[in-house]
């Protein structure tokens, strides 16, 4: 860190102690940002009075089992080569993972971007390429380039599997949710990136809470948990952009673009929670030859899910990991029972691989 | 559930701690001896009142021919650095080739030629070998065995044992470069870079940092598979104290940072085939570092942590921020991620 | 969830671009963010630009911060 910055962050660090003048519990709902307070060990920094919470924010652990089980039913299929990003390889259905089945033969392939998954395809014309398409908006809409690339060169040998998610559906149901106790939001920043600040308006409008567009170094979280404070304080709760190098408050409307044209909303499954409405993504109707789901549907016998973890508590916030009895026990990232664990961004990840707690511990 | 237990998969391969239970599981039980539970880098053998360092390693890396060095370079380097790290001067090597059939025999004779060069640099000798071809596809390309033994002058040992806290670390160089550029030939991941695999034989370094620093030498590891941050766990964990290590010192060459943003990876657990770690005492640590420094495997040669008292067995991480995290052994393979 | 990394654009051909990160050069596509020109920053995420950002920001010259940090005194 430059010298400046550092400063600048512990300047930021002072200011929050000195300024917060009630108990606020922030939630991120980011991954990405669950790895960068981990990381820059902050949360041990703040003040008593600030809490903060890892939401549902990892795509890849928010991801339901069954509908993994379907994925890597798929990727079992003579002819498939099944295309993912490295996050899923690891992540559990309710028996084996992507990188078990590849082990004992699937044609499994990690790819860097989408873009990879279309080469492969027309590298392999005998064989059918599927794309599994895991996040947030930040990905959607990267998704969507890659098949009106598709399109484009009139592949037909590609299909995207699509378990992508919405962050503001997400985010209202929590707000819904009588046990969930949150004062203010971290946003995701690159979600932001895409999706501007106008789909957020309802936390500070509807809710009343605050509601600020965070960068991922230290420095940025913690400018954005002043500005969080500053907010109270003044009593003026509001969707404010702290990340300002990255985030514009119209987004990137052409990006959006895509995401409507190629997807349409739809109920869908979020591990560990439920269902949670219209906060999934389809292709649309009219895309079904690059749908997966139409083209290869198959007829699996559903996996038991497995109770005893606490990942979906974790996920709302309600427990914090070390307080799930498989907590370094059972489960550890070597071997992992539930997605939050082993997920690199999950929260259980976090706390396991950067704090000192290994074991299920209360404090 | 099947877990990782019944199939081998690449994780098992990585360095990491998939790996350290493979070999607890499997390996240790079975060949059971007090030489092979120390763990080291070369196995030390008393021999007629001497003691002889003696290692194997296999090598395996795709693809064959990479920025900076071939599979035969970091073959003969590989082993001689174990040699090295272990206080043994590197004397004799062997070498066994497992060739896929269909290999360009101008290949193999330049990855020969690499081993040939490597080894006059390191002052070594490869003095026996073996030669097998498997059908096409069960071997990629070729994979290269090794074997090296050299002597250690009476009176020397290195081992984690001897780790005090107050202890120094030093590392020679920036870190993460040769694990960056094999991923940068990756099909698919492919990305140009300036950066080059940093291979070569640290006899001459390791040599320099014993002439310097004498007993206060406690011992050396080459980070290689796994990286930095599993190479540092392997220390804490064998000497049975607490590493500290300050996030700002440890050198990373820009391009490997911005790559590793890229991919989702962390350059701390990216294999390195040219650095060596040394844990020296305090009143040593001055001229240890003058003495690396002078060489130009080691002019990046920088003090990064120390080791401490408590936390036993764990790696700690001073943030930029001032706060400590921990800082854990590689799991299993790194893959890149876009979250 | 969001790997996403400042890159400046070298060279543009067609819905493609070369662009420098941290000193290794990649091909990425460029069909998010039309309005791209060489010389422009971008965001990458999955081998897409994602958004044509600050450049002063991007590269994070301690004045970003500088200036941010004499604002709050």
């Amino acid at each position: 860190m430059h010298s400046n910055k550092k400063e600048y962050a512990r300047f930021l660090l002072d200011s929050i102690h000195r300024e917060i003048d009630r108990p606020i519990t922030v939630m991120e709902v980011c991954g990405t940002h669950t790895v960068s307070i981990a990381r820059s060990g902050l949360r041990e920094l703040l003040p008593e009075q600030m809490q903060l919470l890892s939401g549902p924010g990892c795509p890849v652990c928010v991801t339901d089992d069954l509908d993994l089980d379907m994925v890597m039913a798929l990727s079992r299929q003579e002819g498939i080569i099944l295309a993912t990003f490295g996050d899923m390889m690891r992540v559990p259905g309710t028996e084996s993972t992507l990188q078990q089945e590849k082990s004992k033969g699937a044609d499994v392939r990690v790819v860097y971007s989408p873009t990879d998954a279309l080469q492969l395809a027309s590298e392999n014309p005998d064989l059918q390429v599927v794309f599994l398409g895991v996040g947030f908006e930040t990905t959607t809409p990267v998704v969507a380039a890659a098949l009106d690339q598709a399109v484009q060169l009139g592949l037909k040998n590609f299909s995207v599997f699509s378990l992508h998610k919405l962050v503001p559906p997400i985010m209202r149901a929590l707000l819904e949710d009588p046990e969930v106790k949150l004062d203010a939001f971290i946003n995701p920043g690159h979600v932001c990136t895409i999706l501007g600040t106008e789909p957020f308006r309802f936390i500070a409008e509807e809710y009343g809470k605050p509601c600020v567009v965070a960068g991922f170094e230290a420095a940025d979280i913690l400018e954005a948990l002043l500005m969080i404070v500053r907010q109270y304080r003044e009593g003026r709760p509001a969707v404010e952009i702290q990340y300002k190098r990255a985030v514009r408050p119209e987004g990137n409307p052409v990006a959006v673009g895509f995401i409507e044209k190629y997807f349409q909303p739809v109920d869908a499954r979020w591990r560990g929670i439920g269902m949670v409405a219209e906060s999934g993504l389809d292709l649309r109707d009219e895309y079904a030859q690059f749908d997966a789901k139409k083209r290869f549907p198959l007829d699996i016998q559903p996996g038991v899910r497995r109770k005893k973890c606490s990942c979906g508590e974790v996920l709302k916030g309600l427990k914090l990991p070390y307080q799930c009895p498989l907590f370094g026990k059972a489960c550890t990232p070597a071997k992992p029972v539930g997605p939050c664990m082993v997920s690199t961004e999950g929260s259980c990840a976090a706390y396991y691989r950067y704090g000192r707690k290994k074991a299920g511990v209360s404090s | 559930m099947s877990s990782n237990d019944d199939v081998i998969i690449l994780g098992h391969g990585s360095g990491g701690s998939l790996t350290n239970r493979l070999i607890k599981d499997v390996f240790q039980g079975a060949f059971e001896n007090p030489i092979l539970n120390e763990l080291l880098d070369a196995a030390v053998l008393d021999i007629d009142g001497g003691k002889l360092a003696f290692t194997t390693d296999s090598f395996v890396v795709d693809p064959i021919f990479f920025p900076g060095g071939d599979i035969g370079k970091i073959a003969v380097c590989g082993t001689v650095n174990d040699l090295a790290v272990s206080g043994a001067e590197p004397l004799y090597l062997s070498a066994g080739f497992i060739i896929e059939e269909g290999l360009l025999i101008s290949d193999l004779k330049k990855i020969v030629q690499s081993m040939r060069k490597a080894a006059q640099a390191a002052g070594v000798h490869i003095v026996t070998g073996d030669t097998k071809v498997v059908g096409r596809g069960s071997a990629d390309k070729v994979f290269i065995n090794t074997a090296g033994i050299g002597v250690i002058p009476a009176g020397r040992s290195l081992s984690p044992r001897h780790m005090q806290p107050g202890d120094v670390i030093i590392v020679s160089g920036t870190m993460g470069d040769h694990g960056l550029t094999i991923l940068a030939q990756r099909e698919g991941l492919s990305f140009s870079t300036p950066v080059e695999s940093d291979c070569t034989p640290l006899n001459r370094i390791t040599k320099a940092i014993l002439k310097a620093g004498g007993e206060s030498v406690r011992c050396m590891r080459d980070p290689t598979r796994g990286g930095l941050a599993t190479t540092l766990n392997e220390l804490a964990i064998q000497s049975g104290k607490g590493i500290l290590i300050k996030e700002e010192r440890i050198p990373l060459r820009r391009e490997v940072v911005g790559a590793c943003e890229m991919l989702g990876l962390d350059p701390l657990y990216l294999a390195n085939e040219g650095k060596v770690i040394a844990v020296v005492a305090p009143d040593a640590a001055a001229s240890v570092l003058e003495a690396m420094r002078s060489l130009p495997e080691g002019e990046g040669s920088v003090v990064i942590g120390q080791v401490i008292a408590e936390e036993e067995g764990l790696v700690l991480l001073e943030t930029e921020l001032g706060a400590t995290r921990v800082l854990g052994m590689l799991e299993g393979e790194p893959l890149p991620r876009i979250c | 969830m969001c790997l996403a990394i400042p890159s400046k654009i070298l060279k543009i051909k067609g819905q493609m671009a070369e662009v420098d990160i941290g000193g290794n050069v990649k091909e990425v596509n460029i069909m998010l963010t039309p309005e791209a020109k060489v010389g422009d920053y971008v965001l990458l995420h999955a081998g897409y630009a994602i958004q044509v950002i600050d450049e002063k920001a991007a590269n994070e010259i301690f004045e970003a911060w500088e200036e941010a940090y004499n604002a709050l005194q």
